[in-house]
């Protein structure tokens, strides 16, 4: 069962885009596999558990041995992939009528088996199975199954499927390892909650509600702290004598990417802060950051360039102490005391903004236009730390977008639902030379009816086709709104924007009369100096 | 006397296969006097003949899809079986299983046999009568997927895979994109085999050819046009319609879509992550590549014709196996069998 049914899956997640549907599948696959079976899949599928038994060239030369060169030849021009060629080309031997291998067997096999061994032992595999079933072994075994489940979509689909919630989940996940045989047994009430002792694990974030106009009436001024808002990403440091982690928001241990932060933290706490990268006091703007994010290791010179820093926030856990009940005020204070007494390197504290009513913190927001800062974020001082989105203790008020009139140039599809409507927008605006230039691409701000009139347009209208994309007749004005401008040299433009998205269609104005590259350019912050 | 070769009585024009001494074309591309039609898609049935042979249920088709009068202004049916006599040439027709009617074109001249097979498969179809092997002096084949990494599944399991789906979304829509001639046809009756009796739901381009299946005694079960169906209705429902309408504006009104489509394509993934299918499901009325091979064994011709497809690989297996292969290039074939969602339908 196992392999052919774990291919099943695998093949299911590769082809279907909805988040739903993939939540479905894994829902399934948790209820209908037993152990260890379902716990090594979710490990192969987050990639938490990944083989580099086999390269490339060894299933090429187990595949040559029995494949005419010539057919082989045009059956991987044909196919453009060397794994899917493989699979699909696979002749079993003739006779061959063995089980294929469960999930735990290939495991097993391929962590105990002289290399010289595993040749033979992949083919053996291979005349067991059907053609979906040895692609996934060949992408298992060549540790490349890339089929986009997150660990927190994991996660989710485990709560889902438990009805445990997924913030108690994410505080065991990073002290149970495949194949999760005790967190499965907990999740379907035959074992109490895996404890993770001193392993350092992720506790969830708190995080905030966007403050909008009509809730800002009905706050008191001395009930709320004021901090500002940083452009980085949200982190959690957890470090003591178990290990170090360094966390995103969503609970991926990105430790890897940041060995600086690492190695500065000497600490037993647990902090809540912003990753950045600072040059000194300055804030870099997050292009820079994003250079160092999505690597599974780090260069010299990428440290050196692009040091990390981390501005705190808040601390969950001091030592042994769970500081997380404590009013925000109380936490604050022991957040200061602490970092008075420890002075991490690369850590310092995001400062309190001082005000005395909300419309002179709305006037300071207002001001703050460095590149650095998205807004500010307000906390009940009473309010303890609690995992989520709960509503009414934190606020994130972000400043008024920029925005900026450009002309529809290409549109691509949307994914899953919005697969036959034309959804995604790269814009431009005028060069001197007359000439428009793209600054940008975004798939939300629009209503329904919007998206379905410019689908329309966008049918009517187009003057080229590449692939997936059309180019299409300058006839479309956007307002389009976006957080910050920033150089890059990846654009033709020059310029970048943060978070932009449609806030309105122009339909009364003229192509020629959407802005030019000098006005984006001028909202600019990071300009060499 | 050594009977002749078959290259001195079957020529390629530019019109396709002319078999000179009994003055006919075997599926022309263009209008001509005769014509011997192997199958209804478009690719190997044109308008406009003056006269054409081929079985009943073919030229059933051809009228229903080109409209009484272009399907040949005179046309004459011929059993699987039955022989008849054109101007010394001795002409029969055999099941090719591709799709209901289709036939493989069987001709002798002065002792010299050749046989040109137009479309098909030897996996079983509910719809179509099997593959009969006719041996021959030189057989004609179609290599459509002719390379090693096209071997289709199990119809049965492909099938399974999809109600599997259907039971997972219980409220969504499963369209299946497939072709309006035979696929749908075949899916139809595989679904009732395994036991799918609810109404399925067709897209208005299947409707006309369905029912010309059930006139000619092939039942399909409840069908009910997907267009004026009402959303809540098509949720947990199946629905079939050609490829090009699976992925674009017209599958908007079913519920939350799983995007299905069945083709001998969907066997390699790039091909099917293209279209934006969620489910490929590999069933195809073409002979996957060891059907290609078994059968040309089967036939014992010395040599091979390959009309359209990939002929190179098939033509370098041939000769491995002593058998001589020659590639016709014939241009207009293959067309109509580009199953895969387009961009845009075309009309």
């Amino acid at each position: 069962m196992s392999l052919p049914a774990f291919a099943e899956l695998l093949e299911r997640l590769v082809f279907t885009p909805g988040r739903n549907a993939k939540l479905a599948l894994l829902r399934q696959w948790f209820a209908d596999q037993p152990d260890p079976e379902r716990g090594i899949g979710l490990a192969a599928l987050t990639e938490e558990l990944t083989f580099s038994a086999a390269k490339p060239a060894m299933i090429r030369e187990i595949v040559a041995a029995r494949t005419d060169p010539e057919l082989w030849r045009m059956s991987y021009d044909y196919v453009g992939d060397l794994a899917e060629t493989v699979a699909l080309i696979w002749r079993p031997r003739a006779g061959v009528n063995a089980p294929p291998p469960l999930l735990s067997e290939v495991v097993e096999a391929l962590e105990t088996t002289p290399k010289a061994e595993i040749p033979a032992v992949l083919a053996g595999w291979l005349d067991t199975l059907d053609a979906g079933a040895r692609l996934a072994l060949i992408k298992l075994v060549t540790g490349g199954l890339r089929v986009g489940v997150s660990a927190r979509l994991a996660r989710v689909a485990l709560a889902e499927w438990s009805g445990v919630a997924v913030e108690e989940i994410e505080e065991v996940w990073h002290g149970v390892a495949p194949p999760y045989a005790s967190l499965f047994q907990w999740l379907s009430g035959q074992a109490p909650r895996p404890d993770p002792r001193e392993a350092p694990v992720f506790r969830p974030l708190m995080l905030a509600h966007p403050l909008e106009e009509t809730d800002i009436a009905a706050l008191r001024a001395e009930d709320w702290r004021a901090e500002w808002k940083w452009d980085g990403i949200r982190v959690q440091l957890t470090a003591g004598p178990g290990g170090r982690k360094l966390f995103s928001r969503g609970g991926e241990d990105i430790s890897a990417a940041f060995p600086e932060i690492l190695a500065a933290m000497e600490f037993h706490a647990v902090l809540d802060g912003e990753l950045l990268v600072m040059r000194g006091e300055e804030v870099a703007p997050f292009a820079d950051l994003q250079q160092r994010l999505n690597r599974k290791s780090v260069t010299a010179r990428m440290l050196k360039e692009h040091p990390a820093a981390v501005r705190l926030y808040d601390i969950l856990i001091d030592g042994e102490e769970d500081l997380r009940p404590l009013p925000f005020d109380a936490r604050r204070a022991r957040l200061e005391a602490w970092h008075g007494r420890v002075a991490p390197a690369r850590m310092d504290v995001s400062p309190l903004v001082a005000f005395d009513s909300l419309d002179a913190l709305a006037r300071l927001r207002d001001g703050a236009r460095a590149a650095s800062i998205e807004g500010l974020m307000l906390k009940r001082g009473d309010a303890p730390y609690v995992a989520g989105r709960v509503k009414g203790l934190w606020w994130k008020w972000k400043r008024d977008p920029l925005t900026v009139d450009a002309v529809l140039m290409y549109a691509q599809r949307g994914h899953g639902k919005r697969s036959s409507f034309y959804s995604d927008y790269t814009f431009g605006v005028w060069r001197e030379d007359g000439e428009l230039v793209p600054i940008g691409k975004a798939y939300s701000g629009y209503t329904d009816e919007e998206l379905a009139w410019l689908d329309r347009w966008i049918r009517n209208n187009t003057i080229n086709r590449f692939g997936p994309v059309r180019e299409v007749d300058r006839g479309i004005v956007f307002e389009v709104a976006f957080d910050a401008a920033q150089l890059s040299s990846r654009h033709k433009s020059g310029v970048a924007l943060r978070f932009p998205r449609i806030a309105r269609i122009r339909r009364d104005k003229p192509v020629e009369e959407a802005d030019r590259l000098e006005t984006v350019l001028a909202l600019v912050e990071n300009h060499p100096r | 006397m050594a009977a002749p070769h078959p290259q001195d009585w079957l020529r390629v024009t530019p019109a396709g296969l002319f078999c000179e001494p009994g003055g006919f074309f075997i599926d022309p591309t263009r209008a001509v006097d005769r014509a011997v039609i192997s199958h209804g898609h478009s690719d190997h049935a044109r308008p406009g003949h003056a006269h054409v042979l081929a079985t009943r249920e073919t030229l059933a088709i051809m009228t229903a899809r080109m409209g009484e009068g272009r399907a040949g202004a005179t046309q004459q049916a011929l059993r699987c079986g039955d022989a008849l006599d054109v101007n010394g040439v001795r002409v029969w027709l055999r099941p090719a299983g591709h799709v209901l009617g289709s036939a493989q074109v069987c001709m002798e001249w002065r002792g010299s046999r050749a046989v040109v097979s137009g479309d098909y498969k030897r996996q079983a179809d509910p719809t179509a009568t099997g593959f009969e092997v006719e041996p021959c002096d030189l057989f004609v084949t179609e290599a459509t997927f002719a390379l090693p990494v096209f071997r289709h599944p199990p119809p049965e399991a492909e099938m399974a895979r999809l109600l599997r789906s259907v039971a997972l979304f219980p409220e969504r829509t499963h369209v299946v994109g497939c072709y309006s001639l035979g696929k749908c046809q075949r899916l139809i009756a595989m679904l009732r085999q395994a036991g799918w009796d609810r109404p399925i739901h067709l897209h208005g381009a299947h409707q006309a050819l369905c029912r010309t299946y059930e006139e000619l005694g092939v039942p399909l079960g409840p069908l009910r046009p997907a267009t004026v169906a009402k959303k809540d209705e098509l949720k947990g429902a199946i629905v079939l319609a050609p490829p090009g309408a699976v992925a674009d504006r017209w599958a908007r009104r079913l519920a939350e879509p799983v995007v299905a489509v069945a083709s001998g394509w969907m066997r390699v993934r790039q091909r099917a992550k293209q279209g934006g299918v969620e489910l490929p499901l590999v069933i195809s009325d073409h002979a996957d590549w060891d059907e290609l091979l078994a059968t040309c064994t089967e036939v014992q011709a010395p040599e091979v014709w390959v009309t359209h497809g990939r002929e190179d690989a098939l033509i370098h297996a041939l000769a491995q196996r002593g058998i001589k292969g020659r590639a016709l290039h014939l241009v207009g074939l293959g067309e109509e069998e580009e199953d895969i969602p387009a961009e845009e339908p075309a009309a």
